[in-house]
């Protein structure tokens, strides 16, 4: 098994492979056989569209986590200029699993907080495996004040399993900490568009994603829990996250039909992780395209369309 | 239900939460601490704090209420909001049949209770958990039902009190329930440009969704003794770390100790401390 595909995509990993294996072919001999190689590409490519053409919310959740994933960092190489990390919440520390900034989106000045994951063993503990702790969301708060006093615009972008559950955290008041940028982002004078390009969860996603606008990338997944520990509380078993994922509605596609966020945005064939370029790309467009919106109104009217939007959250009856 | 139940019309027979207000639970009560055996009546009068230890056992959201406001009561806001299962979410058991479970066993709609009254001739809103709710969990009627307590309080320039007793968000509304974290910290911002003091009272337990939105974000934290209180629950945090934790981690004085906190107060000086705050607050005279 190629451990950079996940069960469902076997298929196009072993197609993949025997094209590799042609190329190799190819290169070394005189034989021509590169009309082979296009029709297995054809094929790939249309076992590919067929296999992501009916995803499941569970293995949506599994893409969500891909190893291969870009990751905030990814991004923001690739969508902003003139990038300068800013670090620390000038009270503990500096927290690893959050990064953030100030750069320029297509040289428009901008503060940028990413939630950031690891990709091998060391950089994971490092990003403490994309799990903020207070300070974290601390640093978050500091980036927002700036972002606020400089007038410029707040992009944020989703990535954690959650807010971290440890003994530390806990001391220092992880829900404090979380609450406060939720008050804050609700106030906040300019104008705040969130995007979860990964995992969104629970409240350590929510933490940086109260805005005017929630994109979602295709194959990202925002929910309250995770589906296996849904499942392990409601149906007393891990083994039923697939059905707990579903039960949950966690995906980018039906959380947009529910109305409890704004765009969704495609993603290459295959997903994110096949063409970092191409995402990155499609996010920055969508991304100045809305700041261009959100600028063209008041600030005082961008605020009071902000509150409006949260306070419809919900379903309820009046009996 | 034998033969004879059955002939009766439904509407006519007795049974649920009127069937539990009137029978007689049992004269007596064990506390949960130091296992001492209490005259019912007289725990009831004391606020469910035992007689013997003190020990502040879990009091319903309408009891809290009754004895938190001056004798004349509370009006209630918004006592006609309901759940609304969009998502026909459905695990062993349907969430539409957990929730009439939930409002048979505790009499109450859902999972937050809000008055308006005077305590100790102070007028002020307060709002209570129902932990027997489905673990006092938030979904959109609580997050709607503090919006509007936060809402009564802005009109007519009172103070908001919220008592908390919550496992968190209800997973059973899935994203509608986490989204309500970001709504009801949304409303405390326009409470707070009003100028309004919002003093919350932490109880057992205060944890996940809820302790990460409104529940932290009170002008004055004040908790009752040893409340469980935080954002991971200690189960979640042993599995995490691999240790295991004391007795004394996430409970009030673990809290006001690391400055989450600035007071703990026994459950029965709450009326007389919290009248007292607001007063202050707001610049009137004492009560």
């Amino acid at each position: 098994m190629d451990p950079n595909f996940l069960d469902f995509e076997q298929p196009i990993a072993e197609l993949q492979a025997k094209i590799s294996e042609l190329r190799y072919v190819t290169d070394d001999s005189d034989i021509n056989i590169s009309r082979e190689i296009k029709t297995l590409e054809r094929k790939a490519d249309s076992l590919t569209n067929s296999i992501f053409g009916k995803l499941t919310a569970w293995q949506i959740s599994q893409l969500s986590r891909h190893p291969n994933r870009p990751y905030s960092l990814d991004y923001i190489e690739r969508m902003f200029s003139d990038f300068e990390f800013l670090h620390g919440d000038r009270a503990y520390a500096d927290d690893h699993p959050v990064v953030g900034g100030v750069g320029r989106l297509d040289g428009k000045p901008v503060v940028v907080i990413g939630q950031q994951k690891g990709r091998d063993t060391r950089e994971k503990i490092k990003r403490n495996f994309g799990m903020p702790r207070p300070e974290g969301y601390r640093k978050a708060l500091r980036l927002m004040g700036l972002a606020e006093k400089f007038k410029m615009p707040l992009l944020t972008l989703v990535d954690t399993p959650g807010a971290y559950p440890g003994i530390g955290a806990e001391e220092r008041g992880q829900s404090e900490a979380i609450a406060r940028n939720l008050f804050r982002l609700a106030e906040l004078k300019t104008p705040v568009i969130c995007t979860v390009i990964g995992e969104g969860g629970s409240g350590g996603a929510l933490a940086i994603c109260v805005g005017d606008r929630i994109n979602m990338l295709q194959y990202s997944t925002y929910s309250v829990i995770s589906p296996e520990g849904c499942a392990s509380i409601l149906w007393k078993s891990a083994d039923k996250a697939s059905q707990a994922a579903e039960a949950m509605g966690i995906t980018a596609q039906r959380l947009s039909e529910l109305e409890l966020i704004d765009n969704v945005i495609p993603e290459p064939l295959g997903g994110a992780h096949r063409n970092y370029d191409q995402i990155a790309s499609s996010l920055k467009q969508k991304l100045m395209e809305t700041l261009d919106t959100l600028e063209s109104v008041s600030i005082d009217k961008l605020l009071e369309q902000r509150y409006q939007k949260l306070m419809a959250f919900g379903e309820y009856r009046e009996t | 239900m034998n033969w004879f139940e059955k002939l009766v019309p439904s509407k006519i027979r007795t049974s649920g939460a009127n069937d539990k207000k009137n029978v007689p639970e049992g004269l007596w009560a064990k506390c949960n601490n130091c296992d001492a055996i209490i005259y019912r009546a007289e725990l009831e009068r004391n606020q469910e704090v035992c007689t013997k230890c003190d020990f502040h056992m879990r009091i319903g959201a309408r009891r809290r209420l009754e004895s938190f406001f001056d004798e004349d009561g509370f009006n209630e806001i918004a006592p006609e909001l309901e759940a609304e299962d969009v998502l026909k979410f459905r695990d062993d058991k349907r969430y539409r049949d957990r929730l009439q479970q939930a409002q048979k066993l505790t009499g109450e709609k859902d999972a937050l209770l809000a008055g308006r009254g005077t305590v100790k001739g102070v007028e002020m809103v307060a709002v209570a958990f129902e932990f027997r709710f489905m673990g006092g969990s938030m979904g959109s009627v609580v997050g709607e039902k503090f919006v509007r307590a936060v809402n009564v309080c802005i009109e007519l320039g009172l103070p908001l009190i919220c008592f908390t007793a919550s496992g968190g968000a209800r997973m059973q509304e899935a994203l509608f329930s986490l989204l309500q974290m970001a709504k009801t910290s949304a409303a405390l911002t326009r409470l707070s440009k009003r100028g309004l003091p919002y003093i919350c009272v932490l109880t057992d337990p205060t944890m996940g969704g809820v302790s990460a939105s409104f529940a932290m974000l009170g002008d004055i934290h004040i908790a009752e003794p040893g409340a469980l209180i935080g954002f991971a629950g200690p189960r979640v945090i042993e599995q995490t770390v691999r240790e295991k934790l004391p007795e004394t981690f996430q409970r009030s004085e673990f809290l006001l100790e690391h400055g989450a906190l600035d007071m703990i107060v026994d459950r029965r000086e709450l009326a007389d401390k919290i009248s007292s705050l607001c007063t202050l607050l707001t610049g009137r005279s004492a009560p």
